[in-house]
């Protein structure tokens, strides 16, 4: 149930490198933010496609991890005290009198003056497999999530992958599922080996199954899933019972529910001025890959310099009366109380 | 120079010239190749520039590596022919190789 509505000045959508860097620049401004992230942590696509990968080209730091340049980014960031709101998305914002109204699909909800857009490519969001009608099923007999146990109670459960997620899935349903069997397509498993081994007992019990294919096909009436036709490794193909199935083929970027908020877009992309980075509604921003404007880079280091110029136009909003001087971070030693140096 | 030609889905197919030292995945990015969605850039973490590499040519593009075999796992309707076009280097020695684009990559 949805607790208090939490007040503040900005939300920030997005925990990327971006999306954290926006708190800085508006900490720097006085301006409170929150932010909210469909993963479980800061980085996003850092986080998330490369956290060992090398980046080359954030200024000053000529060789940097995604997950190094995270961790210093929340480093940089700590003095603003930002909150973090992690596996939640955004579904709704409404304008109100004095701002914005946000509810996540978690049911918290935020009443704030600006909002800033900094999500990247879009919400991470499971890979659907592309198999015929699938759209059928979902939400009633294929699941790529599991948010409730007892969905699975009693049934035959059929999981496909081989990494982390479906042998998760595979050792924690197991108890409550009337039979499992878990679908990968070698033997091999990209998963933590205590996982596989746990699995591989079970099986060896009897009290679940590991078979080798691909599903190619999906069976039954009414969203309700029968079965699957799988192909297995000699490219013969064999029936599988099932009363739910499981794929988890891991994440791609999905623009979501951004799409519904009333915004100009242009494929995909916020198209914003490049003074302010303010979207077609004032008072939303949006920042880093998912914005577009004449000339636009997707680059770490433009979407840092966007959350710089959007702050002094948030500042503008938040505090109507306060003329902003512009100063450094070297010699402001207002500027240093807010970071906690002086 | 080496040729490559990518066959989409339909049949329709992309003739492009890439440079040695580029990717497979890269030079169907830079001209425009439908199919090849390549979400991570490159990075072999996303599994969405799948391809399939024409008998005659999985000689000598080689054998996926641990990691990319791993990533595989993330993609559909994997073959024996099955590669990710990032981990695929242009070389000379690939002038005229064919690549099939799967249906979807996801």
């Amino acid at each position: 149930m949805s607790a208090e509505v939490i007040k503040t000045d900005a939300v920030i959508i997005g925990a990327g490198p971006v999306g954290l860097f926006a708190v800085f620049e508006l900490g720097l401004v006085d301006v409170k933010a929150h932010v909210i992230d469909i993963l479980d942590r800061p980085g996003g696509q850092c986080a998330e496609l490369y956290p060992e990968k090398p980046i080359y080209d954030v200024p000053a730091l000529p060789v940097v991890t995604g997950q190094e340049l995270t961790d210093k980014l929340m480093e940089q960031i700590k003095p603003f005290g930002a909150e973090f709101h992690f596996s939640e998305r955004v579904e709704t914002l409404e304008r109100t009198d004095e701002g914005f109204h946000l509810v996540t699909d978690a049911d918290t909800a935020f009443e704030c003056k600006v909002v800033v857009i900094a999500a990247g490519g879009g919400s991470f969001t499971p890979k659907r497999p592309p198999l015929p009608g699938i759209e059928a099923y979902e939400g009633t007999s294929v699941y790529y999530s599991v948010r409730k146990m007892d969905v699975f109670k009693d049934k035959d459960v059929l999981i496909v992958g081989g990494g982390d997620s479906a042998l998760d899935w595979t050792l924690n349903l197991q108890p409550v599922a009337k039979s499992l069997t878990l679908l990968h397509r070698r033997s091999e498993f990209r998963a933590a080996p205590a996982s596989v081994q746990k699995m591989l007992d079970l099986v060896e019990n009897g009290d679940a199954a590991f078979k080798l294919g691909q599903v190619t096909e999906l069976h039954g009436d009414d969203g309700q899933l029968t079965g699957v036709t799988v192909k297995g490794p000699d490219g013969a193909t064999f029936e599988q019972s099932a009363d739910v199935m499981l794929p988890f083929f891991g994440l791609t970027m999905k623009l979501g529910p951004v799409a519904d908020w009333g915004l100009n877009l242009e494929e995909n992309l916020i198209p914003v001025d490049t003074e302010k980075f303010e979207t077609s509604e004032t008072g939303i921003f949006a920042i880093g890959d998912i914005n577009t404007y004449p000339g636009k880079l997707k680059l770490i280091l433009s979407g840092f310099h966007e959350a710089a110029l959007m702050a002094q136009q948030v500042h503008k909003i938040v505090y109507p009366d306060k003329k902003l001087i512009f100063q450094y971070t070297t010699s402001s030693s207002n500027l240093q109380k807010k970071l906690g140096v002086k | 120079m080496a040729r490559i030609t990518y066959i989409q889905p339909d049949g329709t197919e992309n003739v492009v010239d890439a440079d040695p030292g580029m990717t497979v995945m890269e030079a169907a990015v830079k001209n425009s190749v439908r199919g090849i969605a390549a979400e991570c850039g490159g990075a072999c973490a996303c599994a969405t520039c799948h391809v399939y590499v024409e008998d005659a040519w999985r000689e000598p593009t080689g054998q996926p590596e641990q990691m990319e075999e791993d990533m595989l796992d993330f993609a559909f309707d994997i073959r024996p022919e099955s590669r990710l076009s990032c981990q695929i280097k242009v070389t000379e020695e690939l002038d005229g190789l064919r690549v099939r684009i799967p249906e979807k990559q996801f």
